[in-house]
């Protein structure tokens, strides 16, 4: 079926459409990682959001899924230039298509999505609504457009219930603010014992495992809408357990400590970004996706230094809380998808509960 | 900043000789390196022996030496520029080995040079097979299962202990040269004693094959920080078995998923922290298809084919950088070229595919071997760039220029179902065909799989473009068709083909439904920062993004396409300093070309880069935007020239001389008619279209003839025929291909060839120098080594010469460059043939004549006249040096080719000797192509009966220089008959041990040998020099050659061998 995607600023890009084709309305981001959709298509930190692939060829390996991040697509429409016919990997389970299907992922091909890429990165992440069928208004669409409001997704991707994983001799409490399951496997992998807490866990609920450390995971949305977490990392805080937190956590910490967050033009979401470690001088490639980033001039230094900045746009990677307890980054080292190089974030997490425990 | 402030003058080594296995790419990677460290205020001293190069110019480093690349000249070199550093790994494997030649003799250390980027130690463990293996033990790296031999026995043990069928890797080698895959004992026995002998360190490793798997490259950098990046992967079409530098390669990988792509990411770097590689580094995998298994194929620890397509694939200067980390900077210091905002220190990423094609020299070498393996046998490689692999693969094969637009190859048409799935199991460079021709006879992609291992993702590609085929010949045209058969790549005279409509039809439906290209910009990042880069590729989209606005006129310059026999890197060489001199002149230039391992290619070089194919349509597209003042085809070689009728009809004026022009002096009535009116002989000869007529012609004008078809570069197709079958036979191979044009029967004139590039501004011509071949007329300039002042060319007929040069170019109202070739005899000087461009010559007069022919003759283009220009018309006066361009050839990776000489070129590449006598520059020139044995060896000859005579003062003069002769029966008796003691060997009926086995044994250091007449490929002859070039022993088909080689040895014991720098050759005196 024809599809058209009608922006908020009333460009129209059009395609043919494919997966589950519904009209969708959606925040529309792009992405710029060659491989690793199935694990883009399962972050839920793309609730909400429509994601279009700078990468022209996708679906090339369809769908394996022991690669899926969560249990299911969280994002609400799928943009690329050309949706590969046949599949072929080993591991491959289904075609992205069939799967998009039966997940009610509207997605559309045919797309010069550099074009649309271009458009992002000018006029910034924007709404818009995916629309099938040959007869579309812009014009109309584009009204409902401007009324759409995005809604906070955490409630949404977070799990309603706590779950365990793993059964290794440190514990570890994790906040699911739509958690990737690579976060739990690296710590599974490295002897954790894993609760996942849903949203709306407080500090209590958390203290009630008796962990050793505290993870606090990534999420969708802006992280001002997290109101009541924010006030319970107070707490985390406060009692000087061992922290370690990523994305969505990592901002919701620096909230709770002060500091202010503001939305990037259009959001840095790729497996190719430069992150430099301030105390080494190293630079790693990192996996990112985020449109929020913490404000670095709002960052106290008495309270907590920047301890991994971009080197594209020198925004707040990470920061090391003064509390000697508490680190954090706005990049992705459980990678899924994207480099590995960082991996070794959760063995620093790991090492400071030992000494913690010592 | 961490650049080392104690690096001020370095020394670069270059490449040499473009061999199969070394071409181009490292002189587009020497001449980034040099630009990057000249931009630091560094002195940069040059060593290669390459004069086509570019690198090798005045204007990129700050002294040349064109020398052998040999330890000896590189201590020279040093003794005299005392550098404190040296760069090797921007030079390819040459370079390498010598550097670390120098490095372990204690040169480097007791002269204070420092060798920067990747130190020996590292390269060292990443070359030695068994340090590697330790290497990657220690870092749980898994390489196939192997093992190092260095003797046949040792290799036979291993073998047995690992299982057949097995991989034979020789140590430091080129290109995997002398490797190969052997199934049983007895290939294990010829492939590994080869091996053996080609190893510089005598080592090859065993290893168990893993034919199937797929081959995945990584370019990967470091600097000394530890900072490591992946700038690009690649996934070979192939899968392991065949050399990736035969593969086409697609660039980034297509068909693993994240697991698999990061698994490798990280193995690749952490190969290269263990390694402690300092700059850009290549690592290779097989990876299992139907699991993580995976192994370490090979790592090399510089630059290389592989980072010159990544660098072109991505828009990362691997080069550049590489050269800044060898300063001490460290990534993130380093800016970005390309988005001018962010650094180095990151990781490309493409919103395209990228799909090489390699260019295989088979239609040069018609009986060599084309089954494809682990030796490599290409000569150069194409790339497309676009968003779909379909039309980044189409894209390329017409790059190709092997007539095929398509994947339709009509040749494959008269085989039946079973000979095409037969034909699936060798593979050879007509695959690709072969696989879209099985499809078309309804063989599945499975069924393919099942036998080639090629990805069912790469089978279904080619399946959907062979259903395009389909439905574009069966339905009826519509809009949504034609825009998906345009984006998937077909051109509209295939489509024209496939409906049984006109050229013109097509395009009109398109300009109807507005279906036209755009053009999209190459920024490493995806859109994801504006980038600055003008460097462009054509796809259907929605938005286009080269903006034509200009304030000064444009012009744009047609490229040379890939590096193949005859036409090598001497015309982008040409067609560089264009861009150069049109850019001084106040133009904005516009290149267009095909070749990754160009600097032409490089992104700053000319204004705009555009990234496509050189056929019509796709330069027409460019034209439709561009709307250039003016385009140049004279630099392009025959690929541009191709072109010229078309880009003139499109309205853009030739600069230069005209296409008229170029056909008066390729069409052979009209320039008899030429040479008449200037009373300038030329032997005589026919044009005719079938066979008979060439059997008549040829009786008529007498045996021997030269028989080649007309409108080609590089006497392709070429040959001498002595009799009537001959006749039948060249025309047979000139025939498969349809030929548009007349086939030439001329008489052939045994004499000296001379050779003139000028420079015509309309009014007179200027000429550079006269160069004279040290082969008679019959083996191809290309082929012939060339003497640099004619010295052994009368006065008298010199100025015959440029007499008949300078009224030849006003008659052919050339502008700009004019190359021709002569035959002198019997005092009276004969036109072959005379083509108004730029030929392979150019670079190498250029530079040993310090004249600037290109420059001129873009000036000329403008109405300047040479007198303005500075120049006065005429010869120029003689610089007191001698510079001899020798040829140097890949014979030993080309199975089955014949090296005997003739007048079709084989040669890939060339030297240069240069000093200010004759036999200091022979000698250089020799030791240069790979002679290394010059004093007192052991030759074998064998010649025919009609040589006899001529082969004798070379015999007595090898003898008397201490060589000791070996010959045959025929030759040795002859020899003995005049007092030249032999040793005698039997032939090959008589008995072993005979002249192979002697040939394999090691012994014999100089094969002289002349073929018996016709293309005698099944004789003895055949199989003695084939033997040679496998051994790796200098094989000479020419008596020329053979007497020009005896100067060298008579001179060698005298002659001190100097260093000469090039860019002072104007300080050398006239000696006119």
């Amino acid at each position: 079926m024809k599809a058209v995607l009608v922006l908020e600023n009333g460009m129209c890009f059009e395609g043919n459409g494919f997966g589950y084709q519904q009209d969708t309305f959606c925040e529309v981001v792009f992405n710029s990682a060659m491989c690793g959709y199935t694990e883009l298509l399962t972050d839920p930190s793309y609730a909400g959001q429509g994601v279009v692939m700078t990468y022209p060829m996708i679906g090339n390996y369809g769908i394996c899924y022991d690669d899926a991040e969560s249990v299911h697509p969280w994002l609400k429409a799928f943009i690329v230039h050309s949706l590969t016919e046949k599949a072929s990997n080993f591991r491959c389970d289904v075609e992205l298509d069939a799967y998009l299907q039966y997940n009610k992922v509207p997605g559309m091909e045919g797309v010069d999505t550099r074009h649309l890429t271009k458009v992002l990165r000018e006029s910034g992440t924007m709404r818009g609504k995916l629309c099938y069928g040959e007869n579309v208004d812009p014009e109309e669409v584009r009204k409902e457009i401007l009324e759409y409001q995005p809604i906070s997704c955490v409630p949404l991707v977070s799990s309603p219930e706590s779950k365990q994983y793993g059964d290794g001799p440190v514990k570890i409490a994790l906040m699911d603010y739509g958690v990737k399951l690579n976060i739990v496997r690296s710590l599974v992998k490295r002897g954790c014992t894993v609760r996942c807490f849903p949203h709306t866990a407080t500090f209590e609920d958390l203290m009630a495992f008796r962990p050793d450390g505290i993870m606090l995971s990534n999420g969708p949305g802006d992280p001002q809408d997290c109101v009541q977490q924010i006030q319970e990392l107070k707490k985390v805080y406060a009692y000087g357990i061992p922290t370690f937190a990523i994305c969505l956590g990592h901002q919701l910490m620096a909230l709770a400590q002060g500091a202010e967050t503001y939305k990037l033009t259009y959001g840095h979401r790729g497996i190719n970004h430069p992150v430099k470690d301030l105390s080494s001088g190293r630079v790693y490639i990192t996996s990112q996706n985020h449109g929020y980033v913490v404000d670095e001039k709002t960052v106290d230094p008495s309270v907590a230094e920047i301890s991994f900045v971009s080197m594209n746009d020198g925004s707040v990677e990470g920061l090391r809380y003064k509390n000697g307890k508490v680190f954090s980054v706005q990049f992705h080292p459980e990678a899924a998808s994207g480099p590995k190089d960082t991996g070794f974030l959760f063995d620093m997490f790991l090492k400071g509960i030992g000494g913690s425990q010592l | 900043m961490s650049r080392r402030k104690e690096i001020q003058k370095v020394i670069l080594i270059g490449s040499g000789p473009i061999v199969i296995g070394q071409a181009a790419e490292f002189d587009y990677a020497g001449t980034q390196a040099c630009r990057a460290l000249r931009e630091e205020g560094i002195e940069v001293i040059l060593i290669n022996s390459n004069p086509a190069t570019i690198m090798t110019d005045g204007k990129i480093a700050d002294k040349v030496y064109i020398e052998p690349l040999t330890a000896e000249t590189v201590k020279k070199v040093i003794l005299k520029e005392k550098p404190d550093s040296i760069l090797p790994t921007l030079g390819g494997q040459n370079a390498l080995n010598l550097a670390v030649e120098l490095e372990e003799s204690g040169f480097l250390r007791e002269h204070n040079v420092e060798m920067i980027g990747t130190s020996a130690d590292t390269i060292r463990m990443a070359e030695d097979r068994e340090l590697f293996k330790e290497a990657m033990d220690r870092i749980h790296q898994p390489c196939a299962e192997s093992e190092v031999a260095e003797t046949l026995e040792d290799s036979l043990r291993i073998a047995e202990r690992i299982g057949y069928p097995v991989v034979v890797r020789p140590a430091y080698t080129l290109g995997g040269s002398g490797g190969g895959i052997a199934h049983d004992e007895d290939q294990l026995r010829a492939i590994a004693s080869l091996g053996l002998q080609r190893s510089r360190v005598h080592q090859v490793l065993i290893e168990k094959s893993i034919a199937g798997w797929k081959e995945i490259e990584y370019e990967v950098m470091r600097d000394k920080n530890g900072n490591c990046i992946a700038v690009c992967n690649m996934e070979n079409f192939d899968p392991v078995g065949i050399h990736t530098g035969d593969s086409i390669v697609v660039a980034p990988c297509q068909t693993l998923a994240d697991k698999e792509t990061q698994m490798l990411r990280t193995a690749a770097l952490d190969i290269i922290t263990e390694l402690k590689v300092e700059g850009g580094c290549n690592v290779q995998f097989a990876l299992n298809p139907k699991s993580f298994e995976y192994c370490v194929i090979e790592v090399n620890p510089r630059v290389s084919r592989s980072s010159a397509l990544a660098s072109k694939a991505t828009g990362y200067p691997i080069a550049k950088v590489a050269s800044k980390i060898a300063l001490g900077y460290t990534l993130d210091e380093i800016p970005n070229a390309i988005t001018q905002k962010t650094f180095a220190c990151f990781e490309p990423t493409l919103d395209y595919c990228v799909v090489k094609i390699p260019k295989w020299p088979f239609d040069k070498f018609v009986y060599a071997k084309r089954r494809l393996g682990t030796q490599m046998k290409a000569t150069g490689e194409v790339m497309g760039i676009a968003p779909t692999f379909e039309q980044a693969l189409m894209k390329s094969v017409r790059s190709l220029e092997q007539n095929m637009d398509s994947l339709m190859d009509a040749t494959l048409k008269e085989f039946s179902r079973e000979e095409i799935a037969e034909k699936l199991h060798e593979p050879d460079d007509r695959r690709l065909f072969v696989i879209a021709e099985a499809l078309r006879r309804g063989i599945t992609i499975e069924e393919i799989h099942h036998i080639t291992a090629i990805d069912l993702w790469f089978l279904d590609k080619v399946r959907r473009i062979v259903d395009m085929e389909k439905e574009i010949s069966g339905e009826e045209m519509n809009r949504e068709l034609l825009y998906r058969a345009k984006e998937m790549g077909f051109l509209d005279k295939t489509i024209g083909q496939l409906t049984g409509k006109t050229l013109e039809e097509i395009r009109e439906l398109q300009r109807k439904w507005e279906i036209a290209p755009v053009y999209k910009m190459v920024d490493t990042c995806a859109a994801e920062f504006d980038a600055e880069t003008p460097y462009y590729y054509s796809r259907y989209g929605s938005q286009n993004e080269s903006n034509p606005a200009s304030d000064r006129k444009k012009i744009m310059v047609i490229g040379s396409g890939p590096i193949r026999i005859g036409q090598g890197i001497e015309f982008d060489f040409c067609s560089v300093h264009s861009v150069w001199a049109l850019r001084d002149l106040g133009f904005e230039t516009i290149i267009v070309n095909n070749n990754p391992e160009t600097v032409s290619t490089d992104f700053d070089i000319a204004d705009k880069l555009y990234f496509e194919p050189l056929t019509e349509e796709d330069v027409l597209h460019i034209v439709q935007l561009e709307k250039p003042d003016g385009a140049v085809v004279q630099f392009g070689g025959q690929t541009a020239i191709k072109l010229a009728r078309a880009i003139e009809s499109m309205g853009v004026p030739l600069l230069g001389t005209s296409f008229d022009s170029i056909d008066e002096a390729e069409d052979r009535e009209r320039f008899d008619q030429i040479l008449h009116q200037c009373g300038i002989p030329r032997a005589e000869g026919r044009m005719v279209y079938t066979c008979a007529q060439a059997i008549q012609a040829a009786n008529e004008l007498g045996y021997p003839v030269l028989v080649r078809p007309s409108y080609v570069l590089g006497g392709q197709g070429m040959q001498i025929a002595y009799s009537d079958e001959d006749v039948i036979e060249h025309i047979g191979i000139i025939n498969r291909v349809t030929q548009e044009h007349p086939i030439l029967v001329d008489k052939y004139i045994m004499g000296t060839e001379v050779e003139v590039d000028a420079v015509c501004d309309g009014t007179d011509t200027l000429i550079p120098g006269i160069m004279q071949h040290i082969e008679r007329a019959g083996v191809h300039s290309g082929d012939s080594i060339s003497v640099y002042p004619a010295i052994g060319v009368s006065q008298e007929m010199q100025e015959k010469i440029v007499d008949y040069t300078r009224k030849l170019a006003k008659a052919l109202h050339v502008k700009g460059l004019l190359n021709i070739q002569f035959i002198v005899k019997d005092n009276t000087v004969y036109v072959i043939e005379a083509n108004p461009r730029s030929s392979r010559t150019v670079p190498y007069i250029t530079k040993v004549t310090d004249i600037p022919i290109v420059s001129l003759a873009v000036g000329t283009f403008f109405g300047k006249t040479l007198p303005e220009m500075g120049y006065s018309y005429g010869l120029q006066s003689q610089k007191d040096l001698i510079a001899i361009k020798m040829p140097v050839f890949s014979f030993e990776k080309l199975y089955g080719a014949d090296v005997n000489l003739g007048p079709e070129m084989k040669s890939t590449g060339e030297v240069l000797g240069i000093a200010h006598t004759y036999g200091e520059a022979l000698l250089k020139s020799f030791y240069g192509a790979g002679f290394h044995k010059i004093q007192k060896g052991r030759a074998m000859l064998t010649v025919r009966n009609s040589d006899k005579a001529e082969v004798l003062p070379i015999a007595k003069g090898l003898f008397e220089q201490g060589w000791t002769i070996y010959a045959t029966k025929g030759t040795s008796e002859f020899l003995n008959e005049h007092d030249i003691p032999t040793v005698r060997v039997n032939k090959i009926d008589e008995g072993k041990p005979d002249i192979l086995d002697q040939i394999t044994s090691g012994k014999i250091h100089l094969v002289i040998n002349t073929p018996s007449g016709g293309n005698a490929r099944n004789k003895d002859g055949y199989l003695i020099r084939r033997y040679a070039v496998e051994c790796g022993i200098p094989c000479l088909t020419s008596l020329d050659t053979a007497a020009a080689f005896l100067t060298c040895v008579q001179n060698a014991e005298t002659t001190q061998l100097s260093v000469v720098d090039i860019t002072k050759v104007s300080s050398f005196l006239n000696i006119i």
